[in-house]
């Protein structure tokens, strides 16, 4: 009756041809858990460099002047109070617009237009505006609200990074609402739950810090993003709230003395670009934290 | 098909005529005809595939969450049929709960696990919904190892912990039917032997359906059982009758192990 067993070599003489590829994905295993280990290696030189010149250059510049005074003129004294407080105003006001839209369209594209075809074009056109260069979101702005109010303002700032916000938002609350399984959202639906409390109280819910990690990674980017508010806010060497005319910011600051000759102002882009890398390092950890903590 | 004279005693609580069912065009249930007794455990058995779950999931329309997935037929429920019914779905799910194969915790703490959805139909205070939080519980069997951890989350609860959740969480919305989709095929035989009691148990207030891969537990926990094969009904009739003289070959060469 055995047949097929004949056709095949038996366990015992497959034993020699084993130990051969056995040996083989060793070596294949070695080469390429090194080739692995030098890219990362690779990577890290670079960002521990950054690290490593942003302290060194940034924490000596740090002093209680940085962060309670505002930029001096050339050669003088002063901090960049000013840019620290025009940037938070800007980055808090963008994602208190951008979040709500995004996750709100998140939620369209996930739940309800996932396969019509309003959602393909808008999750395509979301997927434009992710990968959009920041200049041009600067530059439409700076057409479009900076051009007509003839004038540069804290509020074309908070628009261009609104715009920056939103397609990040949309994508993460996307993403993290398909993740969540369809076993959750069918046992809300047999209690008798109505579609819009299964999304926001059971869907949203699970998907929440992922979510929450998306919005945080947006603040990330937005609190560096320098090319829009060249455009938009531009600069402010005063400490002002007034978001309808122009506003320091951080990156703007940086930029611009940075580029500069005078050594104070240099000093100052360093102290600027360690508080920023403080920031988003901080912010980072929290979105981790976040993801993290789950109940 | 065998419409046993096993049924009639009992009172019909939902009724099941000429009911067809197609995974766009696949024909997934053909010519379902059955009563599910009042009170009392009626089990689906029935080899993969044989359309035990889609015909649990037609009671509560769950299968309408799907665009390409429909019905076409009746089921009665007190004299109304539930796939024409003018009423809102979420009022017919509020009838008749159901409990999945996979423990399904919502991402909140087992209290609100359970008051999430009595809260959907009913307004009551604090107290009172403490005390039917605690109702749930206990006749889940689940009081004892959670009251002093009501508000951590659902999900750090062991499988067989999560799953008495969800069958709390079913019983505290006080539907009359509850629908029962492989209930136990996750847990350990320990969890099971738990599930199974309170199967038993919940027949005293509601009307049970339970689809199972496992004959002995419908065997255990049933009094009416259907065998089900390739979308179609083959008998149904008092469990006894089905596993000691079932009156089909198919019945008894699925029942006896002989399923070719």
């Amino acid at each position: 009756m055995s047949v097929t067993s004949e056709k095949f070599p038996a366990s015992r003489d497959l034993a020699a041809p084993r130990e051969r590829i056995y040996l083989r994905r060793k070596r294949v295993n070695r080469i390429a858990l090194a080739l692995s280990l030098a890219a990362m290696a690779f990577g890290l030189v670079w960002l521990i460099w950054i690290l490593w010149e942003t302290v060194d250059l940034g924490i000596g510049g740090i002093t209680w002047a940085t962060v309670s005074q505002s930029t001096p003129p050339p050669d003088e004294a002063g901090g960049i109070a000013n840019a620290l407080w025009g940037s938070f105003l800007m980055v808090i006001l963008a994602t208190f617009v951008g979040t709500p839209v995004g996750i709100m369209a998140g939620i369209y594209l996930a739940e309800y237009g996932a396969r019509s075809a309003i959602g393909n074009i808008t999750r395509f056109v979301n997927d434009i505006l992710l990968s959009a260069p920041s200049i041009v979101i600067g530059l439409f702005v700076y057409a479009v609200v900076v051009a007509r109010m003839q004038h540069f303002s804290g509020w074309a700032g908070i628009v261009a990074l609104a715009l920056i916000v939103i397609p990040v938002v949309v994508r993460t609350t996307e993403n993290m609402l398909l993740l969540v399984p369809a076993g959750l959202r069918e046992a809300a639906y047999a209690l008798g739950a109505p579609k819009w409390k299964v999304i926001t109280k059971i869907a949203l819910r699970a998907a929440r810090a992922g979510v929450v990690t998306g919005v945080l990674l947006a603040v990330a980017r937005i609190s560096g993003e320098t090319a829009p508010l060249l455009f938009t806010s531009l600069n402010n060497q005063f400490f002002t709230s007034d978001l309808n005319g122009p506003i320091a910011s951080v990156p703007a600051t940086i930029f611009k003395f940075a580029m500069s000759p005078y050594d104070n102002w240099q000093q100052l882009a360093w102290a600027g670009v360690f508080i920023m890398t403080l920031a988003v390092l901080g912010l980072n950890i929290l979105a981790r934290l976040v993801t993290r903590s789950k109940i | 098909m065998d419409q046993t004279d096993a049924t009639a005693p009992a009172q019909a609580k939902l009724s099941v005529r000429n009911l067809n069912f197609y995974y766009s065009k696949y024909h997934a249930l053909r010519d379902i005809n059955l009563d599910i007794a009042e009170r009392k455990v009626t089990a689906f058995i029935g080899p993969s595939g044989c359309g035990k779950s889609t015909l649990l999931r037609t009671f509560n329309r769950m299968f309408e969450l799907y665009p390409d997935q429909r019905a076409e037929g009746e089921i009665v429920l007190d004299g109304e049929n539930v796939l024409t019914s003018k009423q809102d779905v979420a009022l017919i799910r509020a009838r008749i709960g159901m409990v999945f194969q996979k423990p399904t915790p919502f991402p909140m703490s087992i209290y609100d696990n359970i008051a999430f959805g009595v809260r959907l139909f009913e307004s009551m205070n604090e107290a009172d919904m403490d005390e039917r939080v605690e109702w749930a519980l206990r006749k889940a069997a689940l009081w004892d190892e959670v009251k002093d951890k009501l508000n951590q989350s659902g999900s750090g609860l062991s499988g067989g912990q999560q799953q008495r959740l969800c069958i709390a969480r079913g019983i505290a919305i006080k539907p009359e039917v509850l629908l029962l989709d492989e209930p136990c095929s996750a847990l350990d035989p320990i969890s099971t032997g738990k599930i199974e009691e309170l199967i038993v148990e919940l027949k005293e207030d509601y009307t049970v359906v339970i689809v199972t891969h496992n004959m002995q537990q419908a065997a255990r926990v049933s009094d009416y059982t259907a065998y089900m094969y390739l979308g179609n009904l083959v008998e149904v009739g008092q469990t006894e009758q089905i596993f000691f003289k079932p009156k089909r070959q198919e019945t008894e060469d699925y029942i006896t192990g002989r399923f070719g």
